[in-house]
């Protein structure tokens, strides 16, 4: 195999040896670790065809990968697998601002579509927190969300066509240039698919016009549940904001402490909420808003007077978990739904679980679309702790599908929540999704022994990620 | 008992299930709004989703609701009209008793889906039946699920050739408090095309935004109606002509309409266009003597056909196009060209390998 990769990838596009390949032995967050056989670079979508066939002539299975920033071990090698990373075909290829479609290459860093498309007033809105270095091949492939999913849905929203290299080798092309297509929405199957269905080599995205202007208002309260209770008070009064989030008295010392955002520290919970529009719209919108913000609770309210305000606003929830890890060597974190009307009870669920068995448990969540992000922390040298965190992280899980949630939103089940699959959904449920990975690919080659759940344990030593560390990325 | 003869009309999803369990080939179909989708082709039998009708779950604080494929969707919006909220990509048909599951299967959606998107981007959850009699759960209840393949949006767009679908979750947002329109006519398609690129790059949080050859375009804005006038005249300003208001129920009433509602052909179709083809489709359906509508910012064109399909399917075929026939004669539904693509092909295969539904 190795001979063979050798003649379509020369030296330097070709990693084969320990001290080489170990960098891309984990997809870092969650730190499952797995050698491959060798990782490749492609620069052509032929060479990304020719590694593919290989793997398939061969029998040997093969992982795509970006920038291996994901939260659930989707980009986890497979044991003595091919790595394809995509890093280098990584150009916009082209923008069509009239059209508002950028068409990039699986390697585009999700910020640098948006960079681009700033010239002509246009963005790219999914903005997952690790933005900065995600690949848009790999938002694709986890359907990956963000801080405006209830007003602007995930990945998948924005998705508009696909070039495919199926498991096999065979390419594929779904979906166009419209907003509008006819007969089956394959795009929509395919985007968050985790990696079984081959690889995306060219992504047709939607961009939107930039709104002309933001009102950013922050909101603390003395109690967890009150900040949750908000939340449910502005969605009755009929807003649609661009982003709903909500950080707990731990969050929020430790984003002080890390990057002085200027939040309440004395908080129990702070309540950060954007509207988003025309300037003229949003005035009045805006003032509503704050009426209802001061009959929620709130003791204190902080409106951004400008953009560097709002900006440090936000700079305090994007650090927010990375700051966390400071507090603890280790640390799980999980992305479990839960309706929104549920989230004061989850919340005091969690805390009750957190309590009762002496774990702390930070909060930073999407309270908009009821995606909690409860980071687990514990200490990995002590015995037992590890174990104690998952079963926690476990329980959590199942108390956001007890409540009619999901196990994960935006996250992707990947290796870390395999084994949660079969309480979300019925056996039969199972065995389509199944089937229809078998008849896509019938030796399980593209990203074996991810989402579904194999019996086989995955090697784990959960800690922060180096970029994590630097404040670079964080678990959202 | 001759099954192609009957029309069958199971009032639960096991009865459906039951059927698929049996021999036969059904066409699923709704309240046949859209008869080109809901005629069964031969040896197919119709399996109405009628009597799997109603609201299973409704909590507005929510933003979703729940309901059998068969629900009449004017009962749906009249639901969500108690509580201040609405379907924002404006379903079609709902006055002519178009249901739930036609919308998705169809893949449908109004004018309303420029700005927050279609039926693709609102559904969340879905159950089925497969090919082979399976009662299937996919996507969840929540706003946010990146849980197992995306099987509700598969099915967007289906027309019953991938499963039968029996309920579905939808997400939904508040209504805007209020409403209003520009309508314009500028001198000819070209300088109404020539507008469409500036507003896509343009500030206005445009509602809906239509096209009519010659040359006449709606706009649509909502929000707080105090600060509807002042946007108006900011839009107007920038459109550069004169812009006739409409307000209230002549407002409402023409975003309802089916788009294709006064163009006279007996073949209505769906066709997702982009502005790169725009003036060269405009002249040849024009030719042909055509009537037109292009919807959501000109991304699909509503075309009343006067002739056969088949010349339809040619016009098409000849740009690169791909069409839907809702209403009228047609061979098949679907026209244009055809991608014979091994992903589609492998899905199908897994949801349907006895081929118990249409070909694709």
């Amino acid at each position: 195999m190795l001979t063979a990769l050798a003649q379509i990838f020369p030296p330097d596009r070709l990693l084969a040896t320990a001290a080489e390949t170990a960098p891309f032995e984990s997809d870092g967050l969650t730190a499952f670790h797995a050698r491959p056989l060798a990782v490749v670079f492609p620069l052509t979508t032929e060479e990304v065809v020719a590694a593919v066939r290989l793997c398939h002539q061969h029998r040997i299975p093969f992982v795509a990968r970006g920038s291996g920033t994901s939260l659930s071990g989707g980009s986890v090698p497979i044991e003595g697998g091919i790595v394809i990373a995509l890093n280098r075909l990584n150009r916009i290829l082209r923008l069509d601002p009239a059209q508002r479609l950028a068409v990039v290459q699986p390697g585009a860093i999700n910020t640098a579509v948006s960079a681009a498309a700033a010239r002509h007033g246009l963005y790219y809105a999914p903005d997952p927190s690790s933005q900065a270095v995600c690949t848009l091949g790999g938002n694709v492939a986890f359907n990956s969300g963000g801080a405006h999913c209830l007003k602007y849905g995930m990945t998948s929203n924005h998705i508009l066509g696909l070039k495919l290299v199926l498991p096999d080798g065979e390419l594929a092309e779904l979906g166009g240039e419209s907003l509008e297509s006819v007969g089956p929405d394959w795009v929509g199957m395919y985007v968050g698919n985790e990696g079984l269905f081959g690889i995306a080599i060219e992504i047709t995205v939607r961009l939107l016009p930039k709104p002309e202007c933001y009102r950013t208002l922050l909101a603390a309260y003395n109690e967890l549940e009150a900040a949750g209770a908000a939340v449910a008070a502005v969605v009755a009064a009929g807003f649609l904001p661009g982003a709903m989030e909500i950080m707990d008295r731990l969050a929020i010392e430790a984003a002080e402490a890390a990057v002085h955002a200027g939040y309440p520290r004395e908080a129990s919970a702070i309540l950060l909420i954007e509207l988003e529009g025309e300037r003229a719209g949003l005035a009045a919108d805006f003032d509503r808003l704050q009426e209802v913000i001061r009959k929620s609770g709130a003791y204190e309210m902080r409106v951004a007077r400008d953009e560097d305000e709002r900006l440090r606003f936000w700079k305090g929830r994007k650090s927010a978990f990375s700051a966390v890890g400071r507090l603890s060597p280790d640390y799980i974190v999980q992305d479990g739904v839960v309706p929104r009307g549920k989230l004061g009870h989850a919340l005091s669920e969690i805390e009750r679980m957190s309590r009762e068995r002496g774990i702390r448990v930070a909060n930073v969540f999407h309270a908009g679309d009821g995606n909690l992000h409860p980071l687990i922390l514990y200490n990995g040298r002590e015995p037992g702790a590890l174990e104690a965190a998952e079963a926690l992280a476990g329980d959590i899980l199942r108390l956001c599908l007890r409540l009619g949630g999901s196990i994960t939103g935006e996250h992707g089940v990947g290796l870390e929540k395999r084994a949660y699959l079969p309480e979300m959904f019925n056996p039969t449920d199972l065995d389509v999704m199944r089937r229809v990975r078998d008849c896509i690919d019938p030796l399980e080659l593209s990203n074996r022994g991810k989402m579904f759940p194999t019996g086989a344990p995955a090697p784990s030593a959960h800690g922060a990620h180096p970029l994590e560390k630097a404040g670079i990325i964080s678990r959202e | 008992m001759n099954a192609s003869a009957a029309l069958l009309r199971p009032r639960t999803p096991e009865e459906v299930a039951a059927l698929l369990g049996g021999g036969g080939r059904f066409l699923a179909i709704g309240a046949g709004t859209k008869p080109a989708l809901s005629a069964p082709p031969a040896g197919f039998t119709a399996v109405s989703l009628a009597g799997l009708s109603g609201i299973v779950e409704y909590d507005p604080g929510e933003y979703t609701f729940t309901a059998l494929a068969g629900t009449p969707l004017a009962e749906l919006q009249a639901a969500l009209a108690r509580n201040g909220q609405y379907l924002p990509f404006d379903p079609l048909g709902a006055a002519a008793g178009a249901t739930l599951g036609g919308t998705i299967a169809s893949g449908i959606s109004g004018p309303g889906r420029l700005r927050y998107g279609g039926v693709r981007d609102f559904i969340l959850g879905v159950r089925f039946v497969t090919g082979r009699g399976e009662n299937v759960r996919g996507g969840g209840k929540v706003v946010k699920n990146a849980a197992g393949f995306d099987f509700p949006k598969l099915l967007v767009g289906s027309l019953g050739r991938l499963g039968i679908i029996t309920e579905a979750t939808f997400k939904v947002f508040p209504r805007p408090a209020a409403a209003a329109t520009l309508r314009c006519d500028l001198p000819n398609f070209a300088a109404a095309c020539a507008l469409l690129p500036r507003l896509a790059a343009a500030p206005f949080d445009l509602e809906g935004l239509e096209l009519a050859p010659p040359g006449r375009l709606w706009l649509r804005l909502s929000g707080a109606p105090a600060t509807l006038p002042e946007r108006l005249d900011r839009l107007e300003k920038f459109l550069g002509v004169e812009a006739e208001r409409l307000v209230g129920e002549a407002e409402a009433a023409f975003w309802r309409a089916e788009p294709w509602t006064g163009l006279a052909g007996a073949i209505v179709a769906k066709v997702p266009v982009t502005l790169a083809v725009l003036a060269d489709f405009d002249e040849a359906l024009g030719g042909r003597g055509a009537g037109r509508r292009y919807s959501a910012g000109a991304n699909v064109a509503w075309v009343s056909w006067p002739g056969a399909a088949t010349e339809l399917d040619q016009l098409l075929q000849a740009r690169g196009l791909s069409g839907l026939v809702l209403q009228g004669p047609t061979p098949r539904p679907l026209l244009g060209i055809r991608r014979e693509d091994p992903f589609q092909r492998r899905i199908k295969s897994a949801l349907d390998p006895a081929g118990r539904f249409p070909d694709l």
